[in-house]
């Protein structure tokens, strides 16, 4: 998974039938330490995420797997809202 | 499967259902001399690994396997704690 920071929302009116209904939000990948790292991507949200939450997003087909997205075309699924990281290093 | 270094924890109260209970451990990949190579990412913890150690990891869809027959959505997770590595 990886932590990244939602930025924005998608509106598609059009749209693959199994999408109607879920949320689609623009975010940013980001380090542990809050630094943007990486290109913008547009993933589903699962868990009532909001404007300028950390979040945590699960790629691939196991976005298949977040709550509710069975069998629907997603590659990118927000499954966590974020609290803390700890980095020691 | 690939080799990193576990530098950190995330909490999360908000989450995937099936995510509930499981740890979750920022991990920074390694190459095989032991330099960090490649961004940080957050996985699952099946082993009962904690920050600073050693381990490795697989991605992708197997990455729910270890909790079978629970699926949670991950992309990422531990899988052992390794002790020591050799390369020629």
């Amino acid at each position: 998974m990886i932590l990244a920071k939602v930025v924005g929302t998608v509106v598609a009116t059009r749209k693959d039938e199994r999408l109607v209904s879920n949320k689609l939000l623009v975010a940013r990948p980001i380090d542990p330490s809050g630094k943007a790292d990486g290109n913008y991507l547009v993933a589903v949200d699962t868990v009532d995420a909001g404007f300028g939450e950390t979040v945590l997003i699960v790629s691939g087909s196991s976005a298949r797997m977040a709550s509710g997205m069975k069998d629907c075309p997603v590659d990118a699924a927000i499954v966590g809202i974020v609290d803390t990281v700890e980095v020691k290093d | 499967m690939q080799l990193a270094r576990v530098v950190g924890e995330v909490v999360a109260t908000m989450k995937d259902p099936n995510l509930v209970g499981l740890k979750m451990l920022v991990l920074q990949p390694l190459a095989a001399s032991g330099d960090a190579a490649g961004r940080t990412l957050v996985a699952l913890d099946s082993v009962g690994a904690g920050v600073g150690e050693h381990v490795f990891f697989v991605r992708g869809r197997e990455a729910a396997f270890p909790f079978y027959p629970a699926e949670p959505p991950a992309d990422a997770t531990i899988i052992g704690i390794v002790d020591h590595w050799n390369t020629n």
